[in-house]
């Protein structure tokens, strides 16, 4: 799209240059077109410090880069709703001839980005840098510089094991126990089921992730659940007194931290669903909610 | 039905290895490429093949043992670092990912016995981790299989004694630890195999974990190559945990095979130093297990090792082996109150084995053993069943071979009461093996109490039981038997004719009640071993003499009569009457006029009374001329009457010719050949002319009978007597009246006209003789020269 329009405008190519473009880590994302691309990765309060970068002259009116944070819904596309102030809006240069050695840089200094990137099924929100130069008669021209923004969590000072007991009456009574109740991104889940009664002819037993994604508010909720990770547990049935262990590494699933009621836009929790099946392929389970978080990277 | 499900469990499994093929071959080329994730990747779904469901342990097993094949190559990669470029720790981690749990545990045990190798982490950790993570498979034979494969991947990486991965804090109770766990798991999934599925199939699922049993068994079989476990770990880890999950698994075939296992793969002097925990798992065990094997084989091993090395008997002793076994199957036999009787003796038969190699000194040990069976046996009914008999025979014979000394067993107070429990069939074959063993190891019973027990042993031969029909018996068997015991009769001697009086008493005593069929072959050995001590009591006269002496010829005399009378009244008088004649000899021999006497008569009495058959009698009076003929003790008077008896009942023989032959036999009671022999040369004649009287009457009976004259034979034979006689000096036998014989016998021989080829011959040979005699001449020469032939 973007190889597209720059066909029709090729006049107006303009590209951001991240200042410390070349040590900054890179994180890919998916554009809307399914490519996925590699772009800067910040955190809130960082400085965000570049330059526009284009090739030709061009007249222009003025040149503004707003550093804009948006939520987007797919099921209401035509608004966007922009979080971020836009006093963050910066006047890079006053009316006049753009040249390539001329382009003053900007730099958007402690920003507040409070929400991190997140890519749903409903929902996005997305972290943009809009660069605008305005020009008279021919239209601005209008370039966007997707970057990801990431905000990491220390461990959590209380984090207590999810321990619980659950049943059927005289049918099947477990005990299971996850090793804490919030886990970071790379975090292993570690724990274990303990059979207490088993009248069921369990087949097998499935750890699953899932990921419940809610957008809107009121009677415009829109849930969307995703099962994101089925590890299975265990194969064949087991008798009374048996004890399963868990161990989940959560590593090589897709998982963000749990967002909770974004700008009162959506939320994002996750959940951990322990499924007995039977061996006439009825389901038991129990579903158990956990709070994930991002931990620092080089503290994990 | 059957042939379908075979068929169709052919088509799975040749399903399942082509699938292994398949992604074996992906896998291949991953690992060629040094492509690490897409050999996690095929080497994943290679496993997944192992998912299946559909076949049984031994179809599963072959489909196993391709994968392993395959995961040899994997690990072989896995343990190259330089070409997958991940650190094993990682590695350990990534193979975690898979989502199935199967694959990814078979691919976490590679790794994990790669990881071991490497020492990057303790082995221990790594053990544990993969003992406890295998607990996710908790389907019967997915699960064994896995463990099997824990098992083979890690059992040369294990912290044994002297091992490279000993140190560091991994020792052999880590070792032990993980094998013994993996061993528990195993076991409760083994076990639990029989209680899962349809009830209508319980049979099969049996035999399919009989086919899964080895793989249980092979973590005891590692357990007891780990060199580190020395008895002390042996007996306050390993035996005890072990012997935990064998008991609480109350599972008879597991218990049965484990048991035994235990007994099988640990060393011996382990066992003998535990034998305290092991028996009392013993008894703990499920009322269907097959004990008595378990218990067997553990004797059977003991006595074994105490067999291999003089060295360690000390140690039995030292942990009185004996009573412990002793007391634990007494225990086991308790409380399993429905073990047949023949694993109860079985038990015992193993005991006393193990007491024989043991303890052959202890006798007292023996006879508690026998006094245990008894207990056992006295608590149930008469012994019906075959095995069971066999089984106390076996007992029985055990210490017979042991000491092959039947004197030895007899001094076992319980051993007689064991016999009792038998039947009389058994009975008679335990006599026998006793009989048999006496005979071939020459064992001599030399005392009358001896004799007393042993004869108490084999009553089953010598007493007439009651409701057996002697008809049914097998003649020949019992002929056989009997000829045993007079054989064994033989065999008891003592050197003091006292005590060997003593015992031939004690020996009628018992052979007295063995009824009308046992006594002939019973009682003649008797007489004959009492006319023995006769002869060695009067060769040593001289100096034995004694009021208080009890073996005193008189008293054996008179105690042989006793002896010999039954044997007329059960219808063998032949027998007696011979017996009579041979001790009326010995009598002879001692000079004993009275007591040869009373002898005779006794067989004249039986001849009168009890010989009826006409051919019986000529046998017998033969006998009594011969027997008669050599006694030297008698006077006058008393010869007198009995030859006089003899002869006059050799002519009331029923046939002529026999009436003939017994009366010039009768000839030789007046003519004994010795120097103060009697030589009443008269009678001689007067016999043999009788003789030729009857034998003329026989031939005239036999012309009117059958119109031809009768043999000549007889004739003939009494011209040998007169020969003889002649030769003899007899007086009254002269010359002519042999040539008058002679010309009698050839005129009689052109007489007749059935031509007598052997009459012929022996007459001619006859003639011959007295011409040979002519011919020689001196003295006999001119004695026989007036006889012409």
């Amino acid at each position: 799209m973007n190889y597209l329009l720059g066909a029709f405008k090729p006049a107006s190519h303009i590209s951001i240059v991240f200042t410390d473009e070349k040590n900054r880590k890179k994180v890919p994302i998916k554009k809307e077109n399914g490519q996925t691309v590699m772009v800067p990765l910040f955190q809130s309060l960082e400085n965000i410090v570049g330059k526009p970068v284009q090739g030709k002259k061009i007249e222009h009116n003025g040149i503004k880069v707003e550093l804009l944070g948006q939520i987007e819904m797919y099921f209401d596309r035509e608004n966007f709703y922009d979080f971020t102030s836009t006093s963050l809006d910066e006047e890079l240069d006053v009316p006049g001839e753009l040249y390539e050695k001329k382009l003053n840089p900007f730099e958007f200094s402690t920003v507040e980005m409070p929400y991190e990137t997140y890519n749903g099924v409903n929902v996005r929100l997305r972290y943009v840098l809009k660069v605008t130069i305005s020009r008279g008669y021919a239209g601005s021209i209008i370039e966007y510089q997707d970057f990801v923004v990431r905000n990491y969590s220390p461990p959590p000072s209380i984090n207590n094991s999810i321990k619980m007991e659950v049943g059927i009456e005289d049918c099947m009574h477990i005990e299971f126990e996850y090793n804490k109740s919030k886990y970071h991104l790379k975090d292993v889940i570690i724990g274990k089921i303990y059979f207490l009664l088993v009248r069921i002819k369990i087949k097998n037993m499935d750890l699953e992730i899932r990921r419940r994604e809610s957008t809107g508010s009121g009677a415009n909720t829109h849930v969307e659940t995703e099962t994101l990770a089925k590890f299975e547990l265990m194969d064949g049935a087991p008798v009374r007194g048996e004890s399963i262990p868990i161990r989940l590494f959560l590593s090589p699933y897709e998982l963000t931290p749990t967002h909770r009621n974004i700008n009162n836009k959506f939320s994002v929790k996750y959940y951990l669903n322990l499924v007995l099946v039977d061996e006439e392929d009825r389901r038991y389970f129990k579903q158990q909610e956990i709070i994930m978080y991002r931990l620092a990277e080089d503290s994990s | 039905m059957v042939a379908d499900g075979i068929d169709d469990e052919e088509k799975w499994l040749a399903e399942g290895i082509a699938g292994v093929q398949h992604n074996a071959f992906y896998m291949h080329r991953a690992l060629d490429g040094n492509n690490l994730r897409e050999a996690l990747k095929y080497s994943a779904q290679m496993l997944s093949e192992l998912r299946t469901s559909k076949l049984s342990p031994h179809k599963y097993y072959e489909l196993y043992m391709r994968v392993f094949d395959e995961l040899r190559r994997v690990e072989i990669f896995f343990k190259d670092e330089a070409r997958h470029g991940v650190s094993v720790v990682d590695l350990y981690e990534l193979v975690q990912h898979a989502g199935n749990i199967l694959p990814r545990l078979y691919l976490l045990c590679t790794v994990g016995s790669v990881y071991i190798r490497t020492k990057e982490a303790p082995a221990k950790d790594i053990l544990k981790d993969l003992v406890e993570m295998s607990r996710g498979v908790q389907h019967p034979i997915r699960g064994l299989f896995l463990r099997n494969y824990l098992c083979q991947v890690t059992r040369d990486k294990l912290p044994d004694l002297g091992s490279e991965y000993e140190g560091n804090g991994d020792t052999v109770m880590d070792a032990v630890d993980f094998v013994l766990q993996n061993f528990t798991e195993m076991n409760k999934l083994w076990v639990r195999m029989q209680h899962q599925g349809p009830v209508r199939i319980k049979e099969k699922r049996g035999k399919e974990r009989n086919e899964l049993r080895d793989l249980v068994g092979k973590n005891l079989h590692i357990l007891g190559q780990i060199e580190g476990v020395d008895l002390e770990m042996y007996r306050d880890v390993v035996l005890p945990r072990v012997l935990e999950q064998v008991v609480n698994s109350k599972d008879d075939l597991a218990q049965h095979y484990l048991m035994d296992c235990i007994i099988q793969v640990f060393p011996d002097e382990y066992h003998l130093q535990t034998l305290d925990i092991l028996l009392a798992a013993c008894s703990q065990l499920q009322p269907t297990v097959d004990i008595k094997t378990v218990l067997s084989q553990l004797m059977g091993r003991l006595s074994n090792y105490a067999a291999s090395s003089t060295e360690v008997l000390p140690e039995f002793l030292q942990v009185e082996a004996f009573s412990k076994l002793s007391n634990a199957i007494g225990k086991v036999i308790e409380t399993q109150v429905d073990m047949p009787a023949v694993g109860a003796i079985t038990l015992y038969t193993s005991l006393l084995t193990f007491t024989l190699r043991i303890h052959p000194d202890r006798l007292d040990y023996v006879d508690q053993v026998l006094g245990a069976c008894i207990k056992k046996l006295s608590s149930k009914p008469k012994l019906e069943d075959s095995k069971a008999t066999k089984q106390v025979v076996a007992l029985l014979s055990a210490p017979l071979e042991k000491y092959n000394d039947a004197v030895t067993a007899l001094k076992l107070s319980n051993y007689t009461r064991v016999m009792d429990y038998l039947d009389n069939e058994t009975k008679k074959v335990m006599a026998m093996v006793i009989i048999e063993n006496i005979l071939k190891n020459n064992t001599c019973i030399s005392t009358a109490e001896e004799v007393e027990t042993l004869f108490e042993l084999i009553k089953g031969l010598i007493m007439e039981i009651d409701g057996t029909d002697v008809g049914e018996l097998d003649d020949e068997d019992f002929k056989e038997e009997q000829n045993s015991v007079a054989r064994l009769i033989h065999m008891l001697y003592n050197d003091d004719p006292d005590e060997m009086f003593k015992i031939i008493c004690t020996v009628r005593e018992h052979i007295m009640s063995g009824g009308l069929n046992r006594l002939p072959f019973t009682i003649p050995p008797l007489v004959f071993s009492a006319l023995k001590l006769v002869r060695r009591v009067q060769g040593q006269d001289g100096e034995v003499v004694g009021e208080e002496v009890p073996a005193t010829p008189k008293k054996i005399f008179q105690f042989v009569n006793q002896t010999i009378e039954p044997l007329s009244s059960v219808q063998s008088p032949d027998v007696a009457l011979r017996l009579y004649l041979q001790s009326a000899e010995a009598a002879n021999d001692c000079d004993l006029e009275p007591v040869a006497y009373e002898f005779f008569t006794q067989a004249f009495i039986l001849y009168e009374e009890e010989i009826a058959d006409s051919k019986a009698q000529f046998t017998a009076i033969h006998l009594i001329i011969g027997t008669l003929q050599r006694m030297t003790v008698f006077g006058v008077e008393n010869r007198d009457t009995l030859t006089h008896k003899a002869t006059g009942y050799s002519a009331k023989l029923l046939k002529k010719p026999d009436q003939c032959r017994a009366v010039y036999a009768c000839s030789h009671l007046f003519w004994v050949d010795d120097q103060d022999g009697i030589k009443d040369g008269e009678r001689v004649l007067l016999c043999l002319k009788r003789s030729i009287r009857i034998a003329n009457a026989a031939q005239q009976m036999a012309s009117v009978t059958r119109g031809s004259s009768g043999p000549v034979t007889l004739f003939v034979e009494i011209l040998n007597k007169y020969v003889y006689f002649f030769e003899k000096g007899n007086p009254q036998i002269t010359s002519s009246v042999i040539q008058g014989l002679v010309e009698l016998i050839k005129t009689m021989q052109s007489d007749t006209t059935t031509p007598e080829p052997a009459t012929n011959a022996f007459f001619a040979s006859t003639i011959r003789y007295i011409q040979f005699q002519k011919q020689k001449g001196g003295a006999m020469g001119e004695k026989y020269d007036p006889i012409k032939v």
